[in-house]
């Protein structure tokens, strides 16, 4: 069975329901979680629904233009998740805590 | 041409090498240095002087335009006449020895380099407003010799006092200055030039008004008041020792405090025209000259009692200015310059000798250690009070002559005030080289001739004011090559002083012998006193009502203070505390109401970034709600 046709024989409304529901999840998760490293996760989760929606746009308009940012955005988002990740070894090691609401020293 | 910029500017080459280099080269160096730009300025001026001599009217030279503000055009333009030709032989000539001499004297001084900046600035300065040929030039040096006189009071600025002092001389000197300016400023308005010729020329045409000139001559003479410390402004000069005593010597002496005689010289037109200006020149002067004398009667600081009796002598110059009797002011004022420059070196030596004492009742005796700043001393001392054929008996006597025909009054009250003259001098002498030594055991050990550097200057000086009468010889004396000095200065003053007539040769006669005879007084009363019967001055304990208000200088000090320190201090307190409480008050409201206004919105930013997060999803749901419903 070829999947190219499975894909392509979804509908573009399905896409943007699905990512939206992603992006949705991602953004409830940082905005109530306090655990740092399960904030980076949903960030990470938001990302990857834009991504989805990236993919199913330039399929959709047989453009591969999105497809391009795709690999940015992943190039640029394991950068950011190892730099944060090591913000937060450091962190840890100080605070003993990886909990957000605790990083509030440069409150002015 | 250029040899005039070539004199003006070797001190500027002195100044900028001391005050640059100097800190990194062995004293030696920078002193010699600096002495030697003087030095050449005095040869250059030697050389000025000999062309002057042979030019009918003198030399001018335009360096660029200092400022053109409408028809008034000024120039940085100096010009040697008689006049500066003469004023400039005596500051680079007495200025170059007291360079020598403080090499020596500044010796380890940690300041060194500076000091002989400061010095070579001031004899720029202080030639710039001798060789200026506008009113501009005269004001720039004017106040550049306040500057420098200003540093050099307080050049050891760690004393509180001494500080204070300096800041005393500084704003004296403002309040005259602001006379000066105010006279400069009636010139421009009146004149519409800054220009000695043209203004002189404009004033004997009579184009402007006599209660203008004698505005102008009045607002003048106040910048001399200040300048030439003549009462009311006298008072910082006395405290202006508290500088080096070379400074005392050369800026509080010789040279700077003459600069109002020399402005009024300058100006001796104008003068002419204003007779009240004159009057007031005239009984400011003689007040001067005998309060200062009285005040010095009593004073037990050796360098206090020189300040008041230079305060005394310039109030003599203005006596003879206020008469119209300039040559006559020149010569005591060239007279003057040597020995109480050399005078003054003297006590410098003295309080070197005796590691900074300058009490002198602690001193005494030291006629033995020091012969030489004895002897040079004795000239100095002789020379001021009188003692016939020594310089000050000449100038004195050219001026008590020529006063005597115009104002017999005023005669009489200066020759008590030469009188008062010699007995404090003699006080002076008699108590510190004469009778035995009164310090300390370890002071008396110590006690020296001073090396090489500090008696030459002192024996040169000796020499001036033995043979300093010699350019102005009375016609008594001579036939021939009498009067010099007058002659010399014939064509700057000469129209002026065609009216005053000297007395008749008999009648001069008489004159001098009284001027003897006050001089011959002085000389028994002090001896009688303080050699015969080996008294020295009395602790202040021990005065009594008279000597204590001399001693304490009539109070004058305290009168400013109560007079107008402490009312300016209470008006500028009143004012301060109006600022605080108005000013400060408004401007503090408006900083507190936008103070409170931030507060208010500071919980937003409480360092949480939960909050930060939810700010920012909230703002990007508003705006996609604005666009959607747009």
């Amino acid at each position: 069975m070829n999947t190219d046709s499975i894909f392509s024989s979804l509908d573009i409304s399905h896409y943007i329901y699905l990512s939206s529901v992603l992006f949705c999840i991602g953004l409830f998760g940082v905005l109530t979680r306090r655990n740092a490293i399960v904030l980076l996760m949903c960030i990470e989760l938001m990302l990857n629904a834009v991504n989805l929606l990236f993919v199913a746009f330039s399929s959709y308009m047989g453009d591969s233009a999105g497809q391009l940012f795709v690999f940015f955005i992943m190039v640029v988002a394991a950068a950011e998740a190892a730099v944060g990740l090591a913000i937060i070894v450091m962190i840890y090691r100080n605070v003993r805590s990886t909990d957000v609401g605790l990083f509030d020293k440069l409150k002015g | 041409m250029s040899t005039l910029f070539l004199a003006l500017l070797l001190p500027v080459f002195g100044f900028l090498f001391s005050g640059i280099a100097g800190k990194h080269l062995p004293e030696k160096i920078t002193g010699w240095i600096s002495s030697l730009t003087i030095l050449g300025s005095f040869v250059l001026s030697i050389g000025i002087f000999n062309d002057v001599a042979n030019a009918t009217s003198g030399i001018a030279a335009v360096g660029f335009n200092f400022l053109s503000v409408g028809d008034v055009i000024v120039d940085f333009a100096i010009q040697a006449d008689r006049l500066t030709s003469i004023m400039m032989l005596v500051i680079t000539g007495i200025g170059f020895l007291i360079h020598v001499y403080s090499i020596s004297y500044m010796h380890g001084d940690p300041g060194f380099y500076k000091f002989f900046a400061y010095l070579n600035l001031f004899v720029f300065n202080m030639l710039v407003l001798v060789m200026g040929s506008n009113f501009l030039m005269l004001f720039f040096g004017w106040e550049g010799v306040g500057l420098c006189s200003y540093l050099l009071i307080g050049f050891w600025y760690e004393n509180e006092s001494y500080g204070k002092a300096a800041r005393k001389a500084f704003i004296m000197n403002r309040i005259g200055d602001l006379g000066l300016l105010i006279g400069l400023f009636l010139i421009i308005a009146n004149f519409k030039s800054l220009n000695y010729s043209e203004v002189m020329a404009a004033a004997s045409t009579g184009a402007v008004s006599t209660e203008v000139i004698t505005a102008i001559c009045v607002a003048l003479f106040v910048g001399a008041m200040g300048k030439s410390a003549q009462i009311p402004l006298y008072t910082w000069l006395p405290d202006a020792m508290a500088g080096p005593t070379p400074v005392s010597a050369l800026i509080h002496a010789a040279t700077m405090v003459t600069a109002g005689i020399y402005l009024v010289v300058r100006c001796n037109v104008l003068f002419e025209l204003a007779p009240a200006a004159q009057q007031l020149i005239l009984w400011v002067g003689l007040a001067t000259s005998i309060l200062a004398a009285l005040i010095g009667l009593k004073q037990n600081d050796i360098k206090k009692v020189l300040a008041y009796s230079t305060v005394s002598q310039l109030g003599l110059m203005f006596i003879a200015l206020g008469i119209g009797a300039y040559s006559a002011a020149m010569f005591h004022l060239i007279t003057h310059a040597f020995f109480k420059a050399l005078l003054f070196l003297g006590s410098g030596s003295v309080i070197h000798a005796l590691g900074g004492e300058q009490d002198i009742r602690k001193m005494g005796g030291l006629k033995k250690a020091m012969p030489i700043t004895y002897y040079t001393f004795l000239i100095g001392t002789l020379a001021i009070s009188g003692m016939p054929l020594f310089s000050g008996f000449f100038s004195k006597d050219e001026i008590l002559a020529t006063l005597f025909a115009q104002n017999t009054l005023v005669w009489a009250l200066t020759v008590v005030s030469a009188l008062i003259t010699g007995i404090y001098m003699f006080r002076v002498f008699l108590v510190t080289f004469h009778g035995g030594f009164r310090g300390t055991h370890e002071q008396e050990h110590h006690l020296h001739e001073s090396p090489a550097l500090i008696t030459f200057p002192l024996i040169v000086l000796a020499l001036l004011s033995l043979l300093g009468g010699l350019i102005n010889l009375p016609e008594l004396f001579t036939q021939n090559n009498a009067q010099w000095l007058k002659h010399w200065l014939n064509p700057i003053i000469g129209a002026s002083q065609e009216s005053l007539h000297h007395p008749e040769h008999h009648t001069e006669w008489l004159l001098m012998a009284i001027a003897v005879g006050a001089f011959v007084v002085a000389l028994l009363y002090t001896r009688n006193k303080y050699i015969a019967k080996q008294s020295i001055p009395e602790s202040d304990a021990e005065m009594t009502d008279l000597a204590k208000l001399s001693s304490n200088k009539f109070y004058v000090d305290e009168l400013y203070d109560k007079a107008v320190v402490t009312p300016t201090e209470i008006i500028g307190d009143t004012l301060q505390k109006t600022d605080d409480s108005i000013f400060i008050g408004a401007i503090g409201g408006v900083n507190k109401l936008f103070g409170s206004i931030a507060n208010g919105f500071k919980f937003i930013q409480n360092g949480k970034i939960h909050y930060y997060l939810l700010y920012m999803v909230a703002g990007i749901v508003i705006i996609m709600a604005l666009n959607l419903f747009r």
